[in-house]
């Protein structure tokens, strides 16, 4: 129950937590100096039009105000209008949501893929030279820019060897919506030509978000099985004889799983903060590249609207993780 | 002298003190080091983009000066906005972690809740919101990096206090009549240093990387500050033909980074109470 | 008889930092089928070392440098175990609280040891049949029957983290001896739990074992346990066994110094072994000659040069010393 308990916790807690965010998030854009109706006008805009536009949008009213409106606006649904785009940023950001959501889930799967087998070998082998391979490749993998890294791999890939677009994600337009996901939309249609150009499109910010995800699951991996290898019923279980398959990949593995997956929790909500740098570069048309041009047009309401979205995901995940964790660990439920 | 070369034995840690020993020197040594001090700012027209050979070591830029002396340069800047934004984010988030694990009052609950507001949202996205709004200079990237990590040490510090505060020589301290004050800083503090240490030094290196994704984006040092994100930024338009441009500073920050992170791996090893006595 | 056990002239080291430390040196001991043995002594004397070592489970940075363990017939050294343990020599942990798996339910760690390690399983058998499942199950329902679990359906369901500890460790009893092992070794097996549980626990072990005919080799630090439940006593000092006896012997007669003194610090039976003067000595440094010389009150220019061997001054009882108590007692007469 314990674990059931801290999740019921942290889910009453998401709405002040969400509360206290939009404050921050709010202060930091209208009570630092800076003028969103000014910015909003343009440059050659008269005196006469920024009033306009700032009583349109209510601006002119005094910052409590502003603020109680803003967050009852949003638990209505509405985030207030894009000054940038003109739309609804709620709009707006769904728009843009399944292009993350397919870049993140790709990244993250190949991570976990990937990176669970690195780390249970580097740990069973441990000291060996594939181990310290593995070791060095991790460490470098979390100490890397990624932004730096997505130029390295465009200048390889796309530059040097031209296997893959340097940027964007289709040629032309997408299929057909169904899920949103090109790569899936394009297989449920039957059109291969168009599903391998959006893998191939999607091949390297993918890369680029999976190196260090995979990194930080490989490192939490290995530490949670040379962890569990030193407990006392590993000890019992090889005193007693039990296959050493089976009690690697049986019962240390499900030991060491467990703490592994809080990690992946935050690995995915860090996979839409990197989304952030690393679809700027590969000018993905998600919700990174829209935080940008928000944060760069100083669109008030969208960089609110993309700030409370991604706080609303993580802490979703972290409920995620709570509860996934309180399925697997029987001391938990 | 003994400890160190035990603790030397540790090869990552070896390998992290010796990757910020030259970082250190090469920010100290900057003008002696560089081939060209005055290329931070200098404009060389006939010299652009010259690949890396004998007089460029490391390739020119876009306005012909030596990669090699504005590393050399930029490593000095790395060092300020590193130890300014974490020491700052040190100076609040410890003492709030004190305050809330000490005390078992409202405000304890309150200012953890607070701690979680800003952990409930990516570093990075608050940093940029923070910094784009307050403009491109260096004295902001210090201050978004330090008003977004703060947190970090909040929860380190709030977790190690609260266990710490049925020890017994904690007690002890308070029955004969320690003041609140003198007890969290002579007696609690000393005991979580270690823990204060590590996480410090690993968060070095994310303020290193999160402040050269800000200087990526533009949202840094305006130019012609030799910042390492700014640097790989510019690179951009000239690839693939410059690649040393954009290769060079991306290694500085990659070895920089992780010469804090084995740093902190390898201080933790040696200073955590808890592994040496499992191990 | 013939032994179903004999440890000969065993020398394990561990490397570490320091170099290596010489943990059991030139230990001998025999066991005899059915009998129950104990294995005294202080904390670091070597006892848990010296129950892996016939386990076959030491630690990486152990290794044997001389000597050999063979059991019914057979050398246990330089070869793969783990057929062996958990067949015929089965363990009882220390510590019934970590020696299970928190995330599976009891029944399915029970049926995970069955599966490879029930006496009707053929060697290199990988598979599980039915027809084997169902006879484990009823074999499952008699052990813990036996060792006096109550409600054993909703036990098995049961998460470890769910039973106390005298429940665990009563668990821990049922899995040893469910393999029809011919020898069990039991390491502290009762030092965690509560005072009074380990006594039950304690003459539960001993009940069971000797009516199937198992060997039991029981470590402990506290000698009224030992007198409790033992046939026979090694007492072992610093990584060599001191004395050796049939456990009436050894308490009404011991013949080694270190063994009086440890029957001298006894205020009451059951109590801890306390109060001999001077420290166990380092096994990096351990002192020439007799092991335990330097606390010896009859230690002689003899002790303290020359190596001590193990004599056998009685039939059935061995000591290793120069100058042993004799008895009936002669001249001066024991310490006590």
């Amino acid at each position: 129950m314990r674990l059931l308990a801290l999740a019921l916790r942290r889910f009453l807690w998401m709405p002040p937590t969400l509360l206290g965010l939009t404050l921050i998030v709010f202060s930091v854009s209208h009570v630092i100096p800076s003028d969103p109706a000014r910015v909003l006008a343009g440059e050659n805009a008269s005196i006469e039009q920024v009033e306009t536009l700032r009583r349109k949008f209510g601006l002119d009213q005094p910052l409590p105000v502003q603020f109680v409106r803003y967050v009852s606006d949003v638990v209505g649904g509405n985030m207030g209008i894009s000054l940038y785009t003109q739309r609804p940023v709620a709009t707006d950001l769904i728009e843009r949501l399944p292009a993350t959501f397919e870049l993140a889930l790709f990244a993250i799967a190949l991570a976990i893929m990937l990176g669970l087998p690195l780390g249970v070998v580097s740990a069973l082998m441990r000291n060996s030279w594939l181990d310290q391979i593995v070791r060095l490749v991790t460490i470098g993998g979390l100490a890397m820019a990624a932004f730096w890294l997505a130029i390295l791999l465009q200048l390889l890939f796309s530059m040097q060897w031209n296997l893959t677009p340097v940027q964007g994600r289709i040629d032309g337009w997408g299929p057909d919506p169904i899920t949103g996901f090109y790569t899936v939309d394009a297989l449920i249609r039957g059109d291969l030509d168009t599903f391998l150009t959006a893998l191939r499109y999607l091949f390297l910010p993918m890369m680029t978000l999976a190196i260090p995800a995979m990194a930080t699951i490989v490192r939490f991996t290995r530490a949670g099985v040379l962890n569990v290898m030193n407990s006392p019923f590993v000890f019992y279980q090889a005193a007693m004889g039990l296959p050493r398959r089976v009690v690697i990949w049986k019962y240390i593995l499900r030991a060491a799983l467990i703490g592994t997956l809080t990690q992946i929790g935050l690995v995915f909500g860090n996979l839409l903060a990197g989304a952030v740098v690393v679809e700027t570069v590969f000018s993905w048309p998600g919700l990174g590249t829209y935080a940008y041009n928000s944060i760069l047009q100083s669109d008030y309401n969208a960089i609110m609207g993309f700030t409370l979205f991604t706080g609303s995901v993580f802490i979703g995940m972290n409920l995620l993780v709570d509860i996934a964790q309180a399925v697997l660990d029987p001391r938990g439920r | 002298m003994k400890t160190l070369l035990r603790l030397f034995r540790d090869r990552a840690l070896l390998a992290g003190f010796v990757l910020i020993s030259l970082l250190v020197l090469a920010a100290i040594f900057a003008t002696p080091l560089s081939n060209f001090p005055d290329h931070v700012s200098g404009f060389d027209p006939a010299h652009r983009l010259k690949p890396p050979g004998a007089t460029f070591w490391l390739g020119t830029d876009r306005m012909g000066a030596d990669l090699y002396s504005r590393l050399l340069f930029g490593a000095r800047l790395t060092i300020l906005i590193s130890i300014s934004a974490t020491g700052v984010a040190v100076l609040i988030g410890v003492p709030m972690g004190l305050i809330a694990g000490y005390f078992d009052r409202w405000y304890s609950d309150l200012l953890m809740r607070i701690s979680d507001v800003f952990l409930a949202v990516p570093q990075i996205v608050l940093a940029i919101a923070i910094a784009q709004t307050l403009g491109p200079a260096i004295q902001n990237v210090i201050l978004a990096l330090s008003a977004t990590y703060w947190p970090f040490w909040a929860r380190i510090v709030y977790a190690e206090t609260r266990s710490l505060r049925n020890e017994v020589f904690i007690e002890a301290a308070i029955a004969m009549g320690a003041s609140p004050l003198r007890v969290m800083v002579l007696h609690v503090l000393p005991s979580i240093a270690s823990s204060i240490i590590v996480r410090t030094t690993i968060g070095m290196g994310a303020t290193i990387l999160a402040a050269a994704s800000l200087g990526f984006l533009g949202l840094g040092a305006p130019p012609p500050t030799p910042e390492w994100g700014r640097m790989i930024a510019e690179s951009r338009e000239f690839l693939p033909q410059a690649w040393w441009y954009a290769t060079a500073p991306g290694i500085a920050i990659l070895l920089v980074v992780m010469g804090f992170n084995l740093l902190g791996d390898g201080l933790r090893d040696a200073l955590d109470p808890r592994i040496r006595r499992g191990g | 008889m013939v032994d179903l056990l004999s440890v000969t002239d065993l020398t394990v080291g561990f490397a570490t930092e320091n170099g290596t430390a010489r943990v059991l040196d030139h230990v001998s001991f025999a066991m005899r089928p059915g009998e129950i043995m104990g294995l005294v002594g202080e904390s670091g004397c070597g006892k848990t070392t010296l129950a892996r070592a016939i386990l076959g489970v030491l630690p990486n940075n152990a290794a044997i440098a001389s000597g050999s363990i063979s059991f019914a017939q057979t050398d246990l050294l330089g070869r793969d175990t783990a057929a062996i343990r958990g067949r015929d020599i089965t363990f009882i942990p220390q510590d019934p609280f970590g020696s299970f798996s928190p995330l599976f339910s009891v029944g399915d760690q029970i049926g995970e040891l069955m599966r490879w390690k029930s006496p009707d399983r053929a060697p290199g058998d990988t598979g599980y049949t039915r027809t084997r499942r169902r006879a484990d199950a009823a074999r499952i329902q008699a052990a813990l029957a036996a060792v006096q679990l109550p409600d054993i359906e909703r036990l098995l369901r049961k998460y470890p983290h769910e039973l106390s500890g005298g429940q665990r460790q009563r668990v821990m009893v049922a899995m040893a001896l469910l393999p029809e092992p011919k020898l069990v070794i039991a390491d502290e097996p009762t030092t965690a739990l509560d005072v009074t549980i380990q006594a039950q626990i304690l003459k539960l072990l001993r009940q069971l074992a000797t009516e199937r005919g198992a060997s039991v080799l029981f470590t402990t630090h506290d000698l009224g346990t030992a007198w409790e439940i033992c046939d026979r006593v090694t007492v072992m000092y610093a990584g060599q066994e001191a004395e050796t006896a049939p456990v009436a012997d050894f308490f009404a007669r011991p013949r080694h110094p270190y063994t009086a003194a440890l029957l001298d610090s006894l205020p009451t039976q059951g109590a801890a072994l306390l109060g001999i003067p001077g420290d166990v000595p380092s096994p990096f440094a351990p002192p020439p000659g007799c092991r335990f010389h330097p606390r010896c009150p009859r230690a002689t220019d003899l002790c303290r040069a020359s190596h001590n061997e193990t004599a056998e001054p009685a039939p059935g009882h061995f000591v290793r010393c120069h100058h042993p108590n004799e008895w009936p007692i002669q001249d001066g007469g024991p310490a006590s």
